[in-house]
C-alpha cells in the first residue's frame, strides 16, 4: 500500500493547520452534542428558570413512550422506502441514458434539475399536487375510483412523504450511478455483445455486479438522507399526521423540543439519533467501503 | 476661542443626543400578511403621538414560533420587552413566574392608569390569575361563529335570512342542501380543538376539566370525554359517513377555507377573525353570519363561546424606563379607537366595552351585518366556570393530541369514546409532566 503521510519540518505546522477544522468541529459539532447530552439528563422548564438532574428518566420516558415506539417504527418503513425509491428510480434512469446516443445530455440536465430545489419548496410542490381538495391527482385518481385522502388515511400519507421525499434524491443517485457506468470499460460490455449478450444480460451480469460498490455506499447515504435531512419535506407535506403516522424521528424531536417546549426528552432523542448516526457510518467504512470491492 | 467652540461643539452633542435618546421598546408579534400591516400602522402612530418612546414591532412568523423565539431570547438574555403569544400558551407563560411581568403589577408599578373591568369579561377571565388579576395584555381576541352561503340556502329551498341555530337545524340544513343539488356537502369547520371541543363545550356550559378548566391551579385534570363531548363526536363521525360534514385538516384546518369558498361546503365554522377572508374570497356568493349550533336539549345552552388568539406578555429583565414605556403603549393600544379600528379591520374582538359602543356609534355594525356577532355570542351570557376559558399546561401538544384522536375517529379506528378517552388520557399525562418540570 502507497503511504499517504508527507513530513513537516516545523512541528507546529500541522497542528496550526488542523487548528481551522478543529475549531469548526468543536464549536459546531461537539460543543452542541454535549450540550445535548447533559440535558438528556435534565428536566427543565421552558424559560430555563428550573433545572433538576432526573438521570435515565427521559431514555426510561421514551423506551414506554407509545408515540416514540410509534415514531421509530414509521421511520423504519419511511427510511428503506425511500432508499429503495429513490436507488432504484436512479439506477432505472441512468442506465437508461446509459444507452442513449442522441439527446443525452438534455435528459441528464433535467434529470439533475430537481436536486438544486430546496426540499421545503418539493415538499410544498408535492402538497399541491396531491392536496384532496385542491390537488391535480387526487382529482386524476378519482376518475380510476380511489379516493385520495392524506389528511385521514395513513398509508396515502405515507405514500406522499416517501414519494416528496425520494423526488429530489434521485437526481442525486442519478449522477453517482451515471459515473459509476461510465467507469465501466466498454471493452468489457464489447466483448460480451460479441459474445452474444443481449442489452439486459450484459446488463445484470456485468454492469450492476461493478456498480455494487457505488449502490452500497448510495444506500448508506440514502439511509442517512432519509433518516435526517427529511425535516423540511415532511414538515411542508403531511406535518406529522395524520394521527403521527407519518412522525419519523427526527420531526419528533423537532416537535417535542421546539414546539413542545419538553426539551429534556428532545434532547435524549437526539442523542439516540446521534448514536444511530454514528452507527450507520461506522457500518460505511468498515464494511462497505473495505469489503464490497472487486 | 478653540476651547470654547469644542465646549459648545460638546454641549451641542449632548443636547442632541438627549433629545433624540427615546427609550427603545421592542415588540415581538405574529401578525403576518395585511394584519402585521395595519399593526405596523398602529405602532407608528403611537410613535408620532409622543417622542419619550420607541417602539419597534418585529413580526416572528406563527404564534408557536414567536412564542419560542421569545423563549430562545430570554434564555439567551436577549428578550423582547413585548411578545404576542397565543392563548393555549397561556398556561406556559404563566407558570414561568421569573420571566413574566405581570401586567396588572406593571401598570400598579408606573403608576399608569388601568381599569380591568373596561376589558370584556369573556376576555378578562381568560388571561387573569385566581385572585382575578390581569396577568397580559388581551390585543386580539376572537371566538368560532358561523358563515354560511346564503345562494346555496335560497337554491336548497332554505331561508337565506336563517342561520342554522341547532345542530339538528345543521343536520337537517346538510341534507336538504345535498339532497336538492345546492352544494356537495354540508358544513365543513377550521380548528377542530378550539371548535368542535373547547367551545362546543364552553357553549353548552360544560366543563373540559377539573378546577374551572385549569383556571383554578396547576393540579387540574382533562375531562373532555363527558357524554355531551362523546356525543358530539359521534355525530360528526356519522355526519363524515354520511357526506354532511368534511373534514378541513388538523389544527387550523387548512383545507376548510377553500371548501367554503368553493361553495363545496355550505357552512363553514371558523374565527371571527376569518371574516375579512372570508368576504374576500365569496365575490360569487352572498355570505350570512351567525351564532354557533347548541343541541336545543341541552339545558343551559346556548351559554356563550370562548376566545382564542393572542394577548401580549411583558417579559422581565429591563429596565425601569422601558416598563414605564410599555405601561405607556399599552394604555394606547387599549383606547376606544385603535381598538375599534383594529377590530373593524380584522375581524378580532374589540376588547374593550368602549371600543364596541364607538363602533355602534359610528354605525360600522348596522353598515355591516354580520361583523359583531361574535361579540354578542361571547356576551350572550355572563361566562361561569365552564365558560371562563380555559388554562392547561403542555396545551399547545394537547391540541395536537385532540387532532390526532380526531383523526382516528374519522379513519374509523377509533370509537368517539376511545377517541375521548385517549384525549383525557393522553393530555393528563402531559399535564402531569409540565407539573413536574415547573413544579
Amino acid at each position: 500500500m502507497q503511504t499517504k503521510r508527507t513530513v513537516f519540518g516545523n512541528r507546529l505546522l500541522p497542528y496550526a493547520l488542523l487548528l481551522p477544522q478543529l475549531a469548526v468541529t468543536v464549536v459546531f459539532f461537539l460543543w452542541p452534542a454535549a450540550q445535548a447530552i447533559l440535558q438528556s439528563f435534565q428536566r427543565e422548564d421552558a424559560f430555563g428558570l428550573s433545572t433538576a438532574w432526573v438521570g435515565l428518566t427521559n431514555y426510561t420516558d421514551l423506551l414506554q413512550d407509545p408515540s416514540y415506539l410509534n415514531a421509530l417504527k414509521v421511520t423504519a418503513i419511511f427510511a428503506p422506502a425511500v432508499t429503495l425509491l429513490s436507488v432504484g428510480l436512479g439506477l432505472v434512469f441512468a442506465a437508461s441514458l446509459d444507452r442513449l446516443v442522441r439527446g443525452s445530455r438534455v435528459y441528464a440536465t433535467l434529470l439533475v434539475w430537481p436536486y438544486a430545489v430546496a426540499p421545503a419548496v418539493g415538499g410544498i410542490m408535492w402538497w399541491f399536487l396531491f392536496n384532496p381538495t385542491i390537488g391535480l391527482l387526487p382529482y386524476l385518481l378519482a376518475m380510476v375510483g380511489y379516493h385520495w385522502d392524506h389528511a385521514l388515511q395513513p398509508t396515502d400519507a405515507m405514500i406522499l412523504v416517501v414519494i416528496a421525499a425520494s423526488w429530489k434524491q434521485v437526481s442525486y443517485n442519478f449522477l453517482f450511478f451515471m459515473a459509476g457506468l461510465q467507469a465501466i470499460p466498454k471493452s468489457m460490455i464489447e466483448a460480451a455483445a460479441i459474445d452474444g449478450a443481449g442489452p439486459v444480460k450484459r446488463f445484470f451480469t456485468i454492469s450492476l455486479p461493478l456498480l455494487s460498490p457505488t449502490t452500497f455506499f448510495l444506500a448508506v447515504i440514502n439511509l442517512v438522507y432519509a433518516m435526517f435531512d427529511t425535516f423540511p419535506v415532511i414538515h411542508a407535506t403531511t406535518g406529522g399526521n395524520p394521527a403521527q403516522s407519518t412522525n419519523i424521528l427526527v420531526y419528533k424531536v423537532f416537535v417535542d423540543g421546539f414546539i413542545g417546549l419538553n426539551l429534556g426528552s428532545s434532547a435524549a432523542q437526539s442523542v439516540v439519533l446521534m448514536i444511530i448516526v454514528v452507527a450507520l457510518t461506522v457500518i460505511q467504512f468498515k464494511w462497505v467501503e473495505r469489503k464490497v470491492t472487486y | 476661542m478653540l476651547k470654547r467652540s469644542l465646549i459648545a461643539g460638546l454641549a451641542l452633542t449632548f443636547l442632541s443626543g438627549s433629545s433624540f435618546a427615546a427609550t427603545e421598546i421592542t415588540w415581538w408579534h405574529a401578525m403576518g400578511g395585511e394584519l402585521g400591516k395595519k399593526l405596523d400602522e398602529i405602532v407608528a402612530k403611537y410613535n408620532a403621538s409622543q417622542s419619550d418612546y420607541k417602539v419597534t414591532a418585529v413580526y416572528k412568523g406563527s404564534y408557536p414560533e414567536t412564542m419560542t423565539a421569545a423563549i430562545a431570547a430570554f434564555r439567551a438574555k436577549q428578550q423582547p420587552d413585548i411578545v404576542q403569544v397565543f392563548e393555549v400558551g397561556t398556561g406556559t407563560m404563566m407558570a414561568a413566574k421569573g420571566a413574566v411581568y405581570p401586567v396588572y403589577q406593571l401598570m400598579k408599578d408606573t403608576g399608569t392608569a388601568f381599569d380591568q373591568k373596561a376589558f370584556l369579561s369573556a376576555v378578562v377571565g381568560y388571561y387573569t390569575d385566581a385572585d382575578g388579576n390581569m396577568l397580559s395584555m388581551p390585543f386580539n381576541s376572537s371566538t368560532p361563529i358561523l358563515y354560511y352561503n346564503k345562494d346555496v340556502f335560497q337554491k336548497a329551498g332554505l331561508d337565506p335570512e336563517q342561520p342554522p341555530k341547532t345542530w339538528e337545524d345543521v343536520e337537517t340544513y346538510s341534507k336538504k342542501i345535498m339532497s336538492s343539488g345546492a352544494a356537495k356537502c354540508g358544513f365543513t369547520t377550521g380548528w377542530i380543538s378550539w371548535v368542535q371541543l373547547e367551545n362546543f363545550s364552553a357553549w353548552h356550559n360544560k366543563p373540559i376539566g377539573t378546577l374551572q378548566n385549569g383556571i383554578g391551579g396547576i393540579n387540574a385534570e382533562l375531562t373532555v370525554n363527558g357524554d355531551l363531548q362523546v356525543r358530539h363526536w359521534t355525530n360528526l363521525k356519522k355526519w363524515q359517513d354520511e357526506g354532511l360534514f368534511e373534514y378541513g385538516g388538523p389544527a387550523g384546518g387548512n383545507d376548510a377555507p377553500p371548501k367554503f369558498y368553493s361553495q363545496e361546503c355550505a357552512i363553514y365554522m371558523n374565527s371571527s377573525a376569518s371574516r375579512a377572508g372570508v368576504i374576500a374570497n365569496s365575490k360569487d356568493f352572498k355570505v350570512g353570519f351567525g351564532m354557533l349550533p347548541y343541541y336545543s336539549d341541552v339545558q343551559g345552552a346556548p351559554q356563550n363561546s370562548i376566545i382564542g388568539g393572542a394577548t401580549l406578555w411583558v417579559l422581565k429583565g429591563h429596565g425601569e424606563a422601558e416598563y414605564k414605556g410599555v405601561a405607556n403603549f399599552f394604555t394606547f393600544l387599549s383606547s376606544p379607537e385603535v381598538q375599534a379600528d383594529w377590530h373593524q379591520y380584522s375581524g378580532y374582538l374589540p376588547i374593550t366595552e368602549a371600543a364596541y359602543k364607538l363602533g355602534q356609534d359610528q354605525g360600522f355594525y348596522a353598515k355591516n351585518p354580520g361583523s359583531d356577532v361574535g361579540i354578542k355570542q361571547i356576551t350572550l351570557n355572563p361566562p361561569t366556570e365552564n365558560s371562563k376559558g380555559l388554562r392547561f399546561g403542555n396545551y399547545v401538544q394537547i391540541r395536537d393530541v385532540i387532532d390526532e384522536e380526531f383523526q382516528n375517529l374519522l379513519a374509523g379506528k377509533k370509537t368517539p369514546k376511545d377517541a375521548l378517552d385517549s384525549v383525557v388520557t393522553r393530555g393528563n399525562k402531559l399535564i402531569a409532566d409540565f407539573r413536574a418540570s415547573n413544579g
